[in-house]
């Protein structure tokens, strides 16, 4: 009989993120999330969008685990990946369930080498394999050829984008199934972001799910499937990203266009406009 | 000449203790963001439990057992600066002066004045060649400081627990998303200290020093300076500064005659001295990165 050709290791399970009814405080008082609900379909890239301190990054670190290291904690509401209960548990234990975020601003081990900062990604690893790191090593220097190039070179120095996929790539040394990245193209050149959206793609079709979180809402939208908006703190809108970038409301809250009519002109003061929404 | 290959020697001894405790000093202050003040009592405790287990262990076995329970106290000192670390950068190394008042004052009421015999191999046997006499307990300090710390350097930069630590005190958060055990790793830190600083305690006290008395502990003083020479938080800076205080107090001790005009006991300031006209010079220490404190 002959044998079935092995499955490729990453497609073997399919978990969706499941946030529900999410609370998050910070301190005693600051609540930053409330009730928050969200779900990441197994392989599926879903945008978060929001104004600045809508509590995006909030989210993605109480499902990371990294709360406590701002003195934050869920107050309610649960966090699950598959048939795994996240919530309320340390950061390397959400790495270990297959779940690693990408911080916002990048946070490489600067005085570090390129691939001591890429060995680190495995650091959370309990079932570590040489020929395994070695292989996942060989795959992101394929999907970031400048890396390999500079793998020598102190992380520190190297310009934003390129520390950009220094980033994405450690997270991808630990074989996430499901990746967290908060605002990719922050401060990017259009070449580089450009470069950031192609990856994204290309790590989804490797079958790995992705929760970008973004104020460039107009490429969010196009990578996405599905977004969610936050504002204070409460999903404000959501649904299928097509939709809503057809949305009246989204255009013109995030995609900076203004309404028709003048007069319609009915956006609430306590709403910030974003920047950076032209690709 | 033979008095300068001397104290040459002799400093790079005394410097090559230094190392052994400034280097745990140097890991503690990356791990727990906290001046640990106790670490001179540490010493002070691993030495103790030496002297007082030689006799029925006999000294190898009352190293081991000394370095583990002196790993332990440090480890428990680093968990009660755990609770400390939520209320501001300065609550944890005040927190260490306490720690270190009660060890101390517990220390010397049990040891009073005696002068405790390590019971270490070399006694107060020396080794000469081509002229030149030195104590065997200072070539043993040498040799063993010299492996102890090249097998740190080696575990630093080459193991996984090694590259933890690095990622670990170059940005928490980032490690902690990567899966590192924050509180693990701190644990080790604390206990590596802990082990080196028993280590130091046997060389500090063996031969020509008389052995292990209430002020043995002081000494961890002279490693601060060395720390601070070096850069604090920086390990290379750390071996560095110590191989430079403890040459510089040799060299002070040796010449003293030649130095006379400048009053005696410049030996026993000499590491300040240092510090001082290194800070002045380069406030960020020899190695150390300009720092903004990292919270
Ligand atoms: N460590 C903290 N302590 C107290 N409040 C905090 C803390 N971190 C964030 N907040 C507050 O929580 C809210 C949400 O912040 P968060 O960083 O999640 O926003 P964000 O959507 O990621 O914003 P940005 O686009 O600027 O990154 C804000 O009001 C912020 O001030
Ligand atoms: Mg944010």
């Amino acid at each position: 009989m002959p044998q079935p050709p092995p499955a490729p290791a990453r497609a073997e399970t399919r978990e969706a993120l499941d946030v529900n009814q999410l609370t998050v405080a910070y301190g005693r008082s600051v609540r930053a999330l409330h009730e928050v609900s969200l779900r990441v379909p197994a392989g599926g890239i879903v945008a978060l969008l929001g104004a600045n301190g809508a509590g995006k990054s909030t989210l993605l670190r109480a499902v990371s685990g990294t709360l406590p290291l701002h003195q934050g904690a869920v107050v309610s509401g649960s966090v699950g990946f598959g048939s795994a209960d996240l919530t309320g548990r340390s950061a390397a234990q959400v790495v270990a369930a297959g779940v690693v975020q990408v911080p916002e601003g990048r946070r490489v081990f600067a005085e570090l080498s390129v691939e001591d900062n890429l060995r680190a990604g495995r650091l959370g690893l309990v079932r570590r394999g040489r020929a395994e790191a070695r292989a996942t090593l060989d795959e992101v220097y394929a999907l970031f050829p400048v890396l390999a190039e500079r793998r020598r070179q102190t992380a520190g120095l190297m310009s934003g984008g390129e520390q950009q996929m220094l980033a994405m790539g450690r997270a991808l040394m630990a074989r996430p199934r499901l990746l967290l990245l908060d605002e990719p193209t922050l401060g990017l050149a259009p070449l580089m972001v450009e470069r950031i959206s192609e990856t994204v793609q290309e790590i989804r079709r490797r079958g790995t799910g992705v929760l970008l979180v973004e104020q460039n809402a107009a490429l969010a939208l196009e990578l996405a499937d599905h977004a969610y908006v936050l504002e204070v703190g409460a999903v404000r809108l959501s649904g299928p990203a097509a939709e809503l970038a057809a949305s009246d409301e989204v255009r013109r809250l995030y995609l900076g266009e203004q309404g028709d009519e003048p007069g319609t002109e009915d956006v609430p003061a306590s709403v910030p406009a974003l920047g950076r929404w032209q690709r | 000449m033979t008095t300068l290959v001397q104290t040459l020697f002799n400093g790079l001894a005394l410097g090559s203790v230094y190392a052994l405790i400034s280097l745990g000093f140097t890991l503690v202050h990356k791990a727990s963001d906290a001046v640990n003040f106790a670490h001179g009592s540490l010493l002070l405790l691993g030495g103790y439990l030496v002297a007082v287990l030689h006799t029925s262990l006999g000294f190898p076995g009352a190293l081991v057992v000394a370095a583990a329970a002196t790993a332990l106290a440090a480890v428990t000192v680093g968990q009660l600066l755990r609770a400390a670390r939520a209320q501001g950068a300065a609550v944890p190394t005040i927190l260490t002066i306490g720690v270190d008042i009660l060890l101390f004052t517990e220390l010397a009421r049990r040891i009073g004045t005696d002068v405790l015999n390590l019971g270490d191999p070399w006694g107060a046997r020396v080794a000469s060649f081509a002229g030149v006499t030195v104590a065997q307990a200072r070539v043993a300090s040498l040799v063993a400081a010299v492996l102890l710390v090249a097998a740190f350097l080696a575990a630093f930069r080459w193991t996984r627990w090694g590259l933890a630590m690095r990622v670990n005190a170059s940005d928490r958060e980032a490690a902690a998303l990567m899966g590192a055990r924050g509180e693990r790793l701190r644990a080790s830190a604390w206990a590596l200290a802990g082990l080196l600083a028993a280590v130091a305690a046997v060389f500090l006290t063996a031969f020509p020093t008389p052995g292990l008395d209430r002020t043995t502990g002081q000494v961890a003083l002279k490693a601060f300076p060395a720390a601070v020479v070096g850069g604090l938080g920086s390990v290379g800076g750390a071996l560095v500064g110590s191989l430079l205080v403890g040459l510089a107090e040799a060299f002070s001790a040796g010449y003293q005659d030649q130095l006379s005009p400048l009053g005696s006991g410049l030996s026993d300031v000499a590491p300040y001295l240092v510090m001082v006209l290194v800070l002045i010079a380069r406030p960020q220490g020899l190695l150390g990165a300009k720092e903004s404190s990292r919270v």
